[in-house]
């Protein structure tokens, strides 16, 4: 008995050690705790447009009853957006697809000469030049990508690169919004 | 070239830790005094390798050598020298390097001063420091080598995390450290007696001064960062119960309930198994504490770069260190049998049941934090432990605790009088209860939880100081003298307590009576807060040495009379395209009026700026706490019993000279 008594840290860690080793396996991602925003409208925001580019601003009004949209957050400055990017591109054009851009935290010249370079898929794109929208939008990391329902309700936040494993995590996400449309 | 110096230096430490790591312990074992000897040597040498190699790092981040991978990714030619030198161990590898070498730094402490105790103890315990070396160093050399070079190198550096860029940050990482692994001496102890089959009263005493300058050391570390959270973060409070606040608690609350149960196998020769397996707790939560945010298995706003191969490597090393030394404990602590027996009312019963309320208080948090990911792995559900589940679990047990610390010192060993003790503190209870009721009165109306901690927390003020004024005689002739012949420690003792009870002061009302407004503000605009009345005057933009910074003037007047100019700002670093919002804040001892400012991002409210005002009564009381806290553990260090008159092992108990 005393013996048992003595041996339960061992165990007790042992444990911890087995659901740690899980956790570490399998591309699990703890980042991805799901957003508070989930199944709520829009936050209240209003962007305007990238200095030198066309496209036209984004605010929340835009983002209601134009049906299924997705808000891609990128930068110039973060490379996964670069990998995303002409998936994304593709996606919206194969799936009819409307997506719009939210410019995070990155300078008129080097997101126009991004876009230059890369494409823009984009229907609207607003500068979020401070990142304060990006905190309404509970943004963690670039890039991210929110599928937002006919009605301005936020149905899915996907963090980090649509790419590889990750594609196929996001059609699946997308595919259950046009389902519920 | 001395980027490769520094490396070159990393692998002759790794080899200097495995000779110590066999060769000592193989001594120990086959009474070669010649072999136990030889870890004075490598210890030492292994420490000045490392120290070398932290240089060459150092080095390499003053003269700003775009070489070095790990410099281009966290310095920039325009950061302040400070910063530059802090960028060291800004990042993984770099506070690695920093972590293995404060590992070697305390080895080497031993190997030099600690000549009181037996050759054999000490080689074991150096074989078992180098140990854990071994596998930190080596993971650094395979997974995290800071001395990478990058070809070709870039102009200029990717800077530090702005936030990052601030003085008390720059010493928060070094003392945590200093902290975490200082415990590591206290484990290597730990397992060194479960090895040797033996722990008594002089082994108690040797280990209490390293525990005392890690507990000392962590102390002052999470008290700096909890200070940097509330003054450069602008997120207006200091504590988050966030997982990484969380696993640098854990260890204090463990370390602090070793330093009273080590006490008691001091003085009274028992509670030894369990003194044992709190030293093994302390650095296996230490060790959490510095990779679980490393290995990517939380999230937490601290999160460095995440890699899972380093994350196995790191759990690996975890299990390895952690599980072994439970196992021994398992095998060898049942042979360990206890000393003194006592009454249920004593000294010993005393430090007992604090001893059960920090374990089950640390045990609280260990859930909390760990939480999350036991229910994704059962569940698959995934939420995050917030404030509430902390707060509804971790106060109700330390209230009690705080009840029995007052009462504790009172209690002699063995068999207390309890009646005695009750009758000799009915006066502080009348002036406790005199107390409380006034702060009722002045905090007219708000939580009755905090004006009943607020009571509990005047018991301990006024219970510690009767205590002490009792041991010194404090109303009678010579006093002063008794002050000074009284041990050290006795007095470290009542320092840290009622530093404790000022720390709770400070917590308990900056988190129920803090009132903040925030609200839309243009040049003319005034708020109310607190009593006082703050005026937006305007902003102007200021060019800083690496940022460009808006600062906002604002005016603040209590009942029409001028009090203060405020200036808070926002910073933009256009290097790392990072804002840090910079807040003043009005400080005195009765609360901090703080202040910080933002853009409004909405179109329609052009030239307008977020306000955001917060008034927290008695938040200073937290940081002087703190201080007391430290303090007291470095008058109970500066004691001469812990240096002279060294204990021998065959002395019966407090038979040691007395001064």
């Amino acid at each position: 008995m005393k013996r048992l008594l003595f041996a339960a840290p061992f165990v007790l860690a042992l444990i911890i050690g087995g659901f740690s080793l899980w956790g570490l396996s399998g591309g699990r991602d703890p980042s991805s705790i799901p957003s508070a925003l989930i199944s709520q409208p829009i936050p209240d925001f209003a962007l305007d447009p990238i200095e030198g580019v066309d496209t036209p601003g984004l605010s929340t009004e835009d983002l209601k009853g134009q049906g299924l949209t997705l808000v891609n957050v990128f930068a110039s400055w973060c490379g996964p957006c670069r990998a995303e990017h002409p998936i994304l591109t593709r996606m919206s054009e194969q799936q009819n697809l409307r997506i719009v851009g939210l410019n995070y935290k990155d300078t008129p010249e080097n997101a126009a000469a991004w876009l230059e370079e890369l494409g823009n898929p984009y229907e609207r794109i607003g500068a979020d030049v401070t990142g304060r929208a990006g905190i309404d939008w509970g943004v963690t990391g670039v890039p991210e990508t929110f599928i937002i329902s006919n009605d301005g309700i936020v149905l899915h936040r996907f963090p980090g690169p649509v790419v590889g494993d990750g594609q196929r995590r996001f059609q699946e996400a997308l595919d259950a919004a046009k389902a519920a449309q | 070239m001395i980027p490769e110096l520094g490396q070159f230096a990393m692998a002759l430490a790794l080899i200097a830790a495995l000779v110590q790591s066999v060769l000592p312990i193989a001594g120990a074992a086959r009474r070669n005094t010649l072999w136990m000897a030889s870890a004075q040597a490598t210890a030492v040498i292994q420490a000045a390798l490392l120290v070398f190699a932290f240089g060459a790092l150092m080095h390499a981040f003053i003269v700003s050598d775009f070489t070095v991978r790990n410099v281009v990714e966290n310095s920039h030619s325009l950061k302040p020298m400070l910063y530059k030198v802090a960028g060291t161990w800004g990042s993984h590898e770099g506070s690695l390097l920093l972590w293995v070498l404060i590992l070697a730094l305390f080895g080497a402490a031993v190997a030099v001063m600690a000549d009181n105790i037996p050759l054999a103890l000490k080689a074991r315990t150096l074989s078992v420091q180098a140990w854990i070396s071994v596998g930190f160093l080596s993971f650094m050399i395979l997974t995290s080598n800071p001395f990478d070079r990058v070809f070709p190198p870039p102009l200029d550096g990717q800077d530090l995390n702005p936030l990052l860029q601030d003085f008390g940050l720059a010493i928060h990482p070094p003392l945590l450290y200093i902290g975490y692994v200082g415990f590591s001496i206290v484990f290597s102890f730990a397992v060194a007696a479960l090895i040797e089959g033996r722990v008594d009263p002089a082994w108690a005493r040797w280990v209490r001064p390293w525990t005392l300058a890690a507990w000392m050391a962590l102390t002052g570390g999470i008290a700096l960062g909890s200070w940097w959270a509330y003054y450069e973060l602008g997120w207006g409070g200091w504590w988050f119960w966030d997982p990484v606040e969380n696993v640098s608690f854990m260890p204090w609350l463990a370390g602090t309930a070793l330093l009273h149960s080590a006490i008691v196998t001091e003085k009274r020769d028992t509670f030894k198994a369990w003194t044992i397996l709190l030293a093994i707790l302390t650095f296996s939560l230490s060790l959490l504490g510095t990779f679980i945010v490393r290995s990517g298995l939380l999230t937490s706003v601290h999160a460095f770069a995440v890699d899972p191969e380093r994350g196995v490597y790191i759990l690996g090393l975890l299990a390895v260190s952690i599980l072994g030394s439970l196992a021994l404990f398992a095998w060898r602590a049942p042979a360990m049998e206890g000393g003194g027996l006592f009454a249920p009312i004593s000294r010993e019963a005393g430090l007992l049941i604090n001893n059960l309320l920090i374990a089950t208080a640390c045990a609280t948090v260990l859930f909390g934090t760990l939480y999350p990911l036991f229910l994704e792995a059962v569940t698959g559900e995934k939420i995050s432990v917030g404030p509430p589940f902390f707060n509804a679990s971790f106060i109700p047990i330390t209230l009690p605790l705080v009840i029995v610390m007052g009462l504790g010192p009172h209690l002699s060993w063995k068999r207390a009088d309890l009646p005695g003790v009750l009758a000799r503190l009915k006066w502080v209870g009348v002036v406790v209860l005199l107390g409380t009721l006034v702060v009722a009165w002045i905090a007219d109306g708000g939580p009755l939880l905090a004006v009943i901690s607020m009571g509990i927390a005047l018991w301990l003020i006024g219970a510690t100081i009767q205590d002490w004024a009792r041991r010194v005689k404090l109303l009678q002739k010579g006093a002063w003298a008794r002050i000074n012949r009284q041990p050290r420690s006795a007095h470290g003792m009542s320092m840290a307590h009622l530093g404790l009870a000022v720390l709770m002061v400070g917590a308990i009302g900056a988190s129920a009576w803090k009132t903040d407004t925030v609200s839309f503000a243009e040049p003319g605009t005034a708020v109310p807060i607190a009593g006082f009345e703050v005026t937006f005057v305007g902003v102007e933009q200021v060019q800083g040495p690496n940022y460009v910074a808006q600062v906002a003037t604002l005016d603040v007047t209590r009942d029409g009379e001028f009090v203060t100019q405020l200036f808070p700002e926002r910073r933009v670093y256009p290097v790392a395209q990072a804002t840090t919002t910079e807040s003043d804040i009005r400080q005195t001892l009765a609360g901090d009026l703080y202040v910080s400012i933002a853009e409004p991002a909405a179109e329609n409210t052009e030239g307008l700026w977020t306000l955001r005002l917060i008034y927290e009564p008695l938040v200073n009381f937290l940081w002087l706490g703190s201080l007391m806290l430290v303090l007291g553990g470095a008058l109970s260090l500066s004691d001469r019993r812990l240096r002279v008159g060294a204990p021998r092992r065959a002395a019966p108990v407090n038979a040691t000279p007395a001064e």
